[in-house]
């Protein structure tokens, strides 16, 4: 094992990393910004300009495609690419695939944008893209399997950290879940038809929809998590018996959640309870990674004050723990009632996405661009501070608003006269609604803001620097405890 | 009946088969047995690149 004079010296690959890295901030303030225009959209009507490319209906899909796809997307696979790197200490497997999975991606990303707002959809929810792209998306995704698990396999060290198991489950996962939803027959090139049809096309569609916001937006995330936070806190995370029991309690019980999307429709009743007892089930793994997450802190509180990164990623799992409470609750017969088709859920989408998708995200690439580059720090440390508190309070106008304007709408919806008429027309609902879309268009656009900091404090510290792709640590694996070494 | 479920039932259940089977490779290969071990593995890979001592360090 002596080999201290070795003349070859493997580096990491990083430049796939800054790539996708770079990308995810680009993506963002893009997705961001057309979430932006949608919200305005709905205050004043007239802002598509009477312009089919420009209606509500075109762009809403362009909105939730980049931001979970092109922002949260590249986000995954810069951290995924960063994380089995270091944690494996072995370069990156695959050669010519790794490029392809980062141009393959931006290909499927730019497509989108052109057809969405073309009217070019299969019209189903967040799977709209025909199916030439879905082709690219599944070749994309194969590369990336083979990329993460073929560097898995020529790690050296024995032990397979946490975080990479979230990873690999939710690379799995969106595989079979892309490829089952989205069997269809071409008619012509840019016009399919789905397989399935009526209250069969809807729950494989929900199966995909609600694994999809579990894997893509829940999972790979928790992967993110369980290794920055402890990164960036040098600290180890809690407890780490408890993260391995998160991540397979989660990998057994996510699958069936997906019927709580459709409660009160056509679907067999006792699917329809299958959905929302798995709902609730998931509650507990949920909060037990929350816990594990937020307790890495303990003892170090301190830091919470100078360390706005840090900031960042404990507010993230407080939304995280927020939102997955809510949405288990949501998915009650009883609380479905009176959210579903509200903008209860759009507000708890946001809560979601803006609190703990995008937040942990922001921790991620304020600790990883530095290091990416070969500085010490971010451009500046008070940027990251204010970029910290105008997303926070962006969030929180927008899903407070949000939760007003939907338990509004649902009561509102279902107030009867004692004659059993409706009290409110739909239009009554609808009018009652516009201070609160007022508000949650300033929220929005001041989440906006914050990103568009972050854009300018990336800029500043990547621009001149040169990208390092430093030696993987010939010492570190026997310096490691004996029980984490392979014994060669 | 919902005929889409003769499909998804057993997919999601040989998923299951799956991740039950990694869990059994998991434990039994070890991956579990020093769980302190590994929360600190990932604190002792310094991976800051500016002055940057995991790679010059004797």
């Amino acid at each position: 094992m002596a080999r201290s004079n070795a003349v070859t010296t493997e580096t990491f690959n990083y430049g796939v990393v800054r790539q996708f890295a770079i990308m995810t901030v680009v993506w963002g303030v893009v997705g961001m910004l057309v979430g932006v225009i949608l919200a305005a959209q709905l205050l004043w009507p007239e802002l598509n300009f009477d312009t089919p490319w420009l209606t509500y209906g075109r762009i809403r899909p362009l909105h939730t495609n980049a931001v979970i796809f092109a922002f949260g997307g590249s986000a995954l696979f810069a951290a995924s690419y960063y994380v089995v790197q270091r944690t494996c200490q072995a370069r990156l497997f695959g050669g010519l695939l790794i490029p392809f999975t980062f141009w393959g991606w931006q290909i499927v990303i730019v497509g989108a944008a052109i057809t969405l707002p073309l009217g070019i959809t299969t019209s189903k929810e967040y799977a709209e893209l025909e199916w030439p792209i879905d082709i690219l998306i599944t070749l994309v995704w194969v590369a990336y399997a083979i990329v993460f698990f073929g560097t898995i396999v020529k790690r050296k060290s024995k032990h397979i950290y946490v975080a990479n198991w979230f990873f690999g489950s939710y690379i799995l996962t969106i595989a079979i879940l892309h490829i089952v939803n989205n069997i269809e027959m071409p008619a012509t090139l840019w016009k399919s038809y789905s397989a399935y049809a009526g209250v069969q096309d809807a729950m494989v569609q929900w199966w995909y929809g609600h694994n999809a916001v579990g894997f893509f937006l829940t999972t790979s995330f928790l992967g993110m998590m369980y290794y920055f936070i402890p990164k960036q806190a040098n600290r180890p995370i809690y407890s780490y018996r408890l993260s391995i029991v998160h991540f397979w309690a989660l990998a057994f019980t996510y699958m069936w959640a997906g019927p709580h999307h459709l409660l009160y429709t056509s679907l067999p009743d006792w699917t329809q309870s299958l959905g929302m007892v798995f709902s609730l089930i998931l509650l507990a793994p949920s909060w037990g990674g929350m816990i594990n997450g937020i307790m890495t802190l303990s003892g170090a509180w301190y830091k919470l004050r100078t360390d706005p990164i840090l900031k960042f990623m404990v507010v993230s799992l407080s939304f995280y723990g927020m939102s997955t409470f809510e949405g288990s609750m949501m998915s009650i017969r009883t609380v479905n009632a009176l959210s579903h088709y509200t903008d209860w859920t759009i507000g708890h989408v946001h809560s979601g996405a803006l609190g703990w998708v995008a937040m942990i995200t922001f921790g991620m690439l304020y600790y990883l661009i530095p290091r990416l580059w070969g500085r010490d720090n971010m451009y500046s440390t008070k940027l990251i501070e204010v970029h910290f508190w105008i997303a926070t309070i962006g969030v929180v106008l927008y899903i407070a608003s949000m939760w007003i304007a939907g338990v509004m709408q649902g009561l509102m919806w279902r107030a009867t006269e004692a004659d059993g008429s409706l009290t409110y027309s739909f239009v009554e609902s609808v009018k009652a609604s516009v201070p609160f879309y007022a508000i949650r268009l300033m929220g929005g656009t001041l989440y906006l803001c914050g990103m568009l900091v972050m854009a300018y404090n990336v800029y500043k510290t990547v621009v001149g620097e040169t990208a390092v792709n430093p030696e993987i640590p010939k010492d570190l694996v026997k310096s490691l405890p004996a029980a984490a070494v392979v014994t060669a | 009946m919902l005929e889409i479920l003769y499909l998804l039932l057993p997919l999601s259940l040989a998923v299951i088969a799956l991740v039950g089977g990694m869990l059994w490779w998991a434990v039994f290969s070890g991956q579990y047995d020093d769980p302190d071990a590994a929360s600190q593995s990932i604190l002792l890979d310094d991976d800051r690149t500016v002055s940057n001592i995991s790679f010059k360090r004797k």
